[in-house]
């Protein structure tokens, strides 16, 4: 892993963080929705960082079709969380994620 | 080499530090702000590993639709952000060993040297001044995967009529006046003079 050639392992690095930056915000933001599904997005992108990485070192195409198939299930996510905590807030007033469970049927 | 080498430290950067300023920055708007400019940058790597048409679409999709939605959702809220983080320094220790314990398993992970795969790919991609990474994707994509490119629209569709039913309300409960009353405002109802004394307000 040297550091002028720039090889798997520098973008596998770059996905850690990333993953990692992601998973604290989910934890720290513990009553801000907005931010935990931004944090979320965050996590997904490490994801397909990883998928291309891999795929562009292999020569395998495929890992940056199921990249393609990850970028869309988190764009329907991100709709339906963000419909969630319109509603959400609408009924309760406010975001707070820790009496969430009030929704419990 | 040294080009790209350089390109690569100054976008990854760009995408960590903005990352982190998503979930330090004290303004949600400023959030949003920044994870555009974190996908911006994630982009830019997409298309130094090339994937060119993966980088494109990220801009396209998530800072032309999905970043756009969360900024609508966070200005049309009207939450008190400062309240909210109140919270936040009573999780920062949790947080903080969840997320050192995973850097460090990722980075120890890091450290073993990785083989080229042994098996061969499923569908090995040509080189790039042959084909475009675009119509390379797209020949695959429309053949070997057609089913699941049907299923990922499907997919959307679900996701579409879930967000639309989610927030509907019923026309009861609808806000906003009907067109009559609106019309039928007078000024002599709705305009009020006051004489204001300077920099007091009312």
């Amino acid at each position: 892993m040297s550091l002028a050639t720039i090889s798997l392992e520098h973008y596998l690095a770059v996905s850690a963080m990333l993953f990692t930056i992601g998973v604290f915000g989910v934890f720290i933001h513990r009553k801000n929705l907005i931010i935990i599904l931004m944090a979320i997005e965050l996590i997904l992108l490490a994801a397909n960082l990883n998928l291309i990485a891999f795929a562009t070192h292999n020569g395998d195409l495929v890992g940056q079709i199921f990249a393609l198939f990850v970028l869309t299930v988190a764009a329907a996510e991100a709709a339906v969380g963000l419909a969630i905590l319109t509603v959400f807030f609408r009924n309760r007033g406010n975001i707070d994620v820790e009496r969430v469970n009030i929704m419990k049927g | 080499m040294i080009l790209e080498a350089a390109a690569f430290y100054f976008f990854a950067s760009v995408c960590i530090t903005s990352a982190l300023a998503v979930i330090i920055a004290r303004n949600p708007v400023r959030s949003v702000l920044f994870l555009i400019l974190s996908f911006c940058s994630a982009a830019a790597l997409f298309i130094l590993l090339g994937a060119e048409f993966l980088g494109l679409i990220l801009i396209v999709v998530y800072v032309g639709a999905v970043a756009v939605l969360f900024l609508f959702v966070v200005m049309m809220l009207d939450i008190d952000f400062a309240e909210l983080r109140l919270g936040l320094l009573k999780h920062l220790p949790v947080g903080g060993l969840v997320g050192l314990v995973l850097l460090t398993e990722l980075v120890l992970v890091l450290l073993i040297t990785l083989a080229p795969s042994a098996t061969k790919p499923a569908a090995p991609a040509p080189p790039l001044d042959v084909t475009p990474n675009t119509n390379a994707i797209g020949e695959i994509l429309y053949t070997d995967y057609f089913f699941f490119f049907q299923v990922a629209g499907i997919i959307l569709l679900v996701a579409m009529i879930g967000a639309i039913v989610l927030t509907l309300r019923p026309p009861a409960q609808r806000k906003g006046l009907p067109p009559a009353e609106q019309i039928a405002r007078s000024p002599s109802e709705s305009v009020k003079k006051r004489n204001l004394i300077s920099r007091r307000g009312i």
